[in-house]
């Protein structure tokens, strides 16, 4: 799976590079969260901008990372939603649970 | 065969990299649906989506990760409905007696069938030859 991670005011950004997060790949993107919050890291943004498709293994996933930024007192926000994508959240009611933004920036402001 | 109908039928190997040639095949399929009253472009992204699920479904839950297996994909377009049918050689479930997720306590699991169920009309899995099919449906005028 193509993941971009970059460090900034420490937040570590990950941008997902794949057009699906399905579960074909997701593991990848769960792995490199837990990576991360094992590692120290507290504050995780997962950008979505190039996510066109997401399915039920790829929320699950992110849904991992986020009971993972929990246990290890972090955050996980995530940011750059297709509205397709958005709306997948909103069906299994996941727009509840994560701190969404329109934008990097905008995420980045918030933590 | 009506003048109007399409059938496609497909079979891959029990893999989950197979999952975005199938969503595709039936997201272009939809998006040709000059048929269909509705908005075409949700409707072929919702396609996609129930493909992948019920792929995954037969690819990890009925089949149990097994390479060497097949799923089998049949997609039917009458001028009425969409029909959609994956068939798996497992041990198979039963669908009625998985929950809907419970959204005050956050699990990683268990979105799948639920997500087939809010975006098709109607859904069964039943025992079909040796194996199971999950057989989904969508109206295309009926009920747009």
């Amino acid at each position: 799976m193509n993941l971009k991670t970059e460090e900034k005011n420490e937040i570590l950004i990950i941008f997902v590079k794949e057009e699906r997060l399905d579960a074909h790949n997701s593991n990848d993107l769960k792995g490199k969260m837990q990576e991360l919050f094992e590692v120290g890291k507290k504050n995780i943004l997962v950008d979505l901008t190039d996510v066109r498709f997401i399915d039920s293994s790829g929320l699950g996933a992110l849904v991992s990372g986020f009971k993972n930024a929990i246990s290890h007192q972090g955050s996980l926000k995530l940011s750059s939603l297709q509205p397709q994508v958005k709306s997948m959240f909103e069906l299994t009611r996941l727009h509840r649970v994560f701190e969404i933004f329109g934008s990097t920036a905008e995420a980045l402001e918030n933590f | 065969m009506d003048k109007n109908e399409i059938e496609v039928d497909i079979k891959v190997p029990n893999q989950t990299r197979y999952l975005s040639l199938i969503g595709r095949i039936g997201e272009d399929i939809a998006k040709e649906l000059d048929r269909f009253d509705g908005d075409r472009d949700l409707l072929a992204y919702h396609i996609n989506l129930v493909l992948t699920e019920a792929m995954v479904n037969a690819i990890k839950h009925a089949n149990a990760n097994d390479p060497d297996k097949m799923v089998h994909v049949y997609i039917n377009i009458t001028d009425q409905d969409l029909l959609i049918r994956v068939f798996d050689d497992g041990q198979g479930f039963n669908i009625n007696s998985i929950p809907p997720p419970d959204f005050d306590h956050l699990e990683d699991r268990g979105r799948g069938i639920f997500i087939i169920k809010q975006l098709m009309d109607t859904v069964r899995y039943e025992k079909i030859n040796g194996g199971n099919m999950l057989e989904m449906t969508k109206c295309l005028r009926c009920c747009a």
